[in-house]
């Protein structure tokens, strides 16, 4: 069902599509030794960090600067773990919450006004519908961060700034979201299945939950990691906005762990900051690793759309 | 990370401009009402009407990283159950003076109590973001603080803030590396300092004495120790002279021998590097501040038994010269709508039981009493190879030079330190030409920001 809606009829834009098929029908697979070797130099490339992480999230403080970095030595990953939740009073695990707080509501909002918007510019006409489109397309191009000084000033008028509201509202705007929603709606929602629909008595909303949603969730999979992606790893935003340390998401608070070694006086934890680090990507890797299959077919429909 | 840092230095920069054009309105008017105005509040405001203040209670909110007033806080409540103190961690140094202006600028979110380093103090008072504290009495506590601290609070007069803690400089050194090297007293003078890092990297090219790669704050205290006044100050009208400065030319000559000689560790001071240098033996020492024990102890542990406290080398044999580095103070905020209540845990924090709190939990003390504490100077250490620093700290404390200041936009132009002096640390001038262009684009700054450059 899913692979039949998102395959592309015709692929102008080569790579993922055609590396997407070739898995599936290995038989007409060819070798060639010049991409292996890329492969794997890319694959290293990408994985050395990850690996550093992982082996030093095993060392104690001071073993981190008497070892060589991609070997082990001493195994403290526990005493690390057990550490970084329970150092000033648990308060990692408080950030953890907050992390998760931003991303349910953030980016969860995010990816269902982006799915309502994009499948109402997708699927009805309207006037203005053009001016839509160009201030869609304009907001595309303006980064968050250029946004986040202006955004203070004015949540700051509002009373709005450091509490969570600072993060979670600026978060539910995703305008890449938007747009990648309207042309997946645009594919795959065939205007005849509406139709039918219709003429079978269905309303505007019963349309839309029990005939297009269905057909929407590669889109919705792929705009919602985009948007968990984008609130997991915010650091400007609640830089600027929260001065609370209870409000912190992990970004800003592992930050603030590293930052204790740049003063006078401050605890030097670069072994938790690690050992934080460790944490914090977890979920992320766990996510994309869990909804792989909807990420791809999601992305390659919207890379030949686009 | 560098991105916020600029973005926060031209945040400072308009906030800064916009109050001075404010200031430069009314400034030659008000002085005179200012002073006066303050010294009829000063004979108001009593230690009866601090207690009252303290009985009626309140809430405060303080920006600090200093890590000791955690404690200092949980005490103070203690102490007047009526007051809340909301300690915040608004980032440190530069994150928080960003923050700070942000908040000044928004008009709202300022707190009543900030962390501010004496080298910042100067553009926030100019900016009028903090009060004068002689209308709460400060002027009073002058002789409860060394002179150096005691000097870097005061402005036009008034008092700014209250010195928290201060960095007199002292060299701080790796006593294992220096006998394996054959040094069995550590450099009395620069000029054996010069001898002796030549003499460590030429043994092993990869330990170094010490590391540079070219340091605001490093450089200026280096500076002030050997008698230089490249900046003056009065009022807006600034002064900004490293080229005719005596002082500025003996320190550039002297560590100019040390650049060319690759004798310096390329390792910027508070990087996970540098930790490491220091922690592998490849640092030997470092002259730094007073406050420096208690991050060595916990960035380099298995330096414990290793390092050593000596006076900090002197330009000229048998002299007892030095400055401060770093250090910092507690402001009350303009915004603040409870400046008595505010007032109050200052003083607790810097004056009275905060400032032995702090102490015991090694912080290195601004004020007369503990610095002068048989307990204080007696104190042995086993990371130190239980020698009494303290002795050698405090030492160094009262032999600070005197009359040295900041520019009033310090934050600014250490900023742009390494786009034009530290140009001299990777070959691409000399010290002395590099020092020249900070001050020309230091002066270039200061023109646009509004103040009359002499």
């Amino acid at each position: 069902m899913t692979t039949e809606t998102v395959r592309p009829r015709r692929p102008r834009n080569s790579t993922p599509p055609i590396r997407a098929k070739a898995r599936r029908a290995p038989l007409k697979r060819r070798k060639s030794l010049t991409l292996t070797v890329l492969c794997t130099v890319m694959l290293v490339y990408s994985l050395l960090p990850l690996a550093w992480l992982a082996i030093n999230a095993t060392k104690s403080q001071q073993n981190l600067f008497n070892s060589f970095g991609l070997w082990f030595k001493g195994f403290g990953f526990f005493s690390n773990l057990g550490d970084t939740f329970s150092y000033e009073h648990h308060i990692f695990a408080r950030w953890l919450l907050n992390t998760l707080l931003y991303v349910v509501v953030g980016a969860g909002g995010a990816t269902l006004l982006a799915t309502l918007a994009g499948y109402g510019l997708a699927k009805f006409d309207f006037v203005g519908k053009k001016a839509v489109f160009a201030t869609v397309i304009g907001a595309v191009a303006v980064p968050a961060t250029a946004l986040a000084v202006p955004t203070f000033l004015m949540f700051s008028k509002m009373g709005l700034t450091d509490t969570p509201w600072a993060i979670i509202i600026p978060s539910l705007i995703s305008p890449f979201g938007l747009y990648l929603m309207w042309t997946f709606s645009a594919e795959a929602v065939p205007a005849e299945i509406m139709e039918s629909a219709r003429m079978d008595g269905a309303g505007e909303f019963r349309t839309f939950f029990s005939v297009s949603l269905p057909l929407l969730g590669p889109g919705i999979v792929t705009v919602l990691l985009f948007n968990v992606v984008t609130t997991w790893n915010n650091y400007f935003l609640p830089l600027i906005m929260l001065k609370n340390q209870d409000w912190y998401p992990l970004t800003l608070g592992l930050s603030t762990w590293n930052d204790q070694a740049h003063t006078a006086g401050g605890d030097v934890v670069f072994n938790l900051v690690i050992t934080g680090s460790l944490v914090t990507i977890i979920p992320l890797i766990a996510a994309f690793l869990l909804l792989q299959r909807y990420w791809q077919s999601g992305l390659s429909a919207g890379s030949v759309k686009g | 990370m560098t991105i916020t840092r600029r973005r926060g230095v031209l945040l400072g920069a308009s906030a800064l401009a916009v109050a001075l054009a404010a200031t430069a309105c009314g400034s030659s008017s008000s002085g005179g009402g200012k002073s006066s105005s303050g010294s009829s509040q000063a004979a108001s405001v009593s230690d009866a009407d601090l207690q009252a203040a303290l009985s009626a209670g309140g809430n405060l909110t303080v920006w600090a990283w200093e890590p000791t007033l955690k404690k200092v806080v949980a005490d103070f409540q203690t102490k007047y159950p009526k007051v809340h103190v909301n300690l915040v961690n608004a980032g440190t140094g530069n994150d928080e003076y960003k923050a700070l202006q942000n908040a000044v600028q928004a008009g709202k979110g300022v707190p009543d109590v900030a962390h501010i380093e004496y080298y910042a103090l100067p553009q926030f008072e100019l900016t009028k973001s903090v009060v004068n504290l002689d209308q709460f009495g400060a002027a009073a506590l002058n002789g409860t603080f060394t002179p150096g601290p005691w000097n870097s609070v005061q402005a036009d007069g008034g008092v700014y803030g209250l010195p928290m803690d201060s960095g007199p400089m002292a060299l701080f050194y790796n006593q294992t590396v220096f006998t394996k090297f054959g040094i069995t007293t550590p450099p009395a003078t620069w000029d054996e300092y010069i001898a002796d890092a030549k003499k460590i990297h030429a043994a092993d090219p990869s330990v170094y004495i010490t590391n540079d790669t070219g340091d605001a704050g490093f450089t200026t205290s280096m500076i002030w120790q050997a008698g230089g006044k490249p900046y003056s100050v009065s009022g807006t009208t600034v002064g900004v002279n490293f080229a005719g400065d005596a002082g500025t030319q003996k320190f550039a000559t002297a560590w100019q021998q040390l650049i060319d000689g690759h004798d310096l560790s390329p390792v910027s001071a508070w990087s996970d590097a540098w930790y490491q240098g220091m922690a592998a033996g490849k640092i030997a020492s470092l002259t730094i501040g007073a406050w420096m024990p208690s991050s060595l102890e916990s960035g380099v542990k298995s330096g414990s038994g290793q390092w050593r406290v000596a006076p900090m080398p002197q330009w000229t044999a048998g002299g007892k010269v030095t400055s401060e580095n770093g250090g910092s103070s507690l402001a009350v905020m303009k915004a603040s709508t409870n400046q008595k209540l505010a007032y109050a845990f200052l003083k607790y924090a810097t004056v009275d039981e905060g400032a032995q709190t702090r102490v015991d939990n090694g912080a290195f003390p601004a004020t007369v009493k503990q610095l002068n504490s048989p307990d204080f100077l007696n104190k042995t250490d086993p990371y130190f190879g239980d020698q009494k620093i303290n002795q050698v700290l405090a030492q160094s404390a009262s032999e600070v030079a005197p009359g040295w200041s900041y520019l009033p936009f310090q934050v600014y132009a250490n900023s742009i330190f390494n786009d034009t002096a530290g140009k001299a640390y990777i070959g691409g001038s000399s010290l002395a030409d590099g020092l020249k262009a900070w001050q020309d684009a230091s002066i270039k700054y200061g023109k646009d920001q509004g103040f009359t450059v002499k």
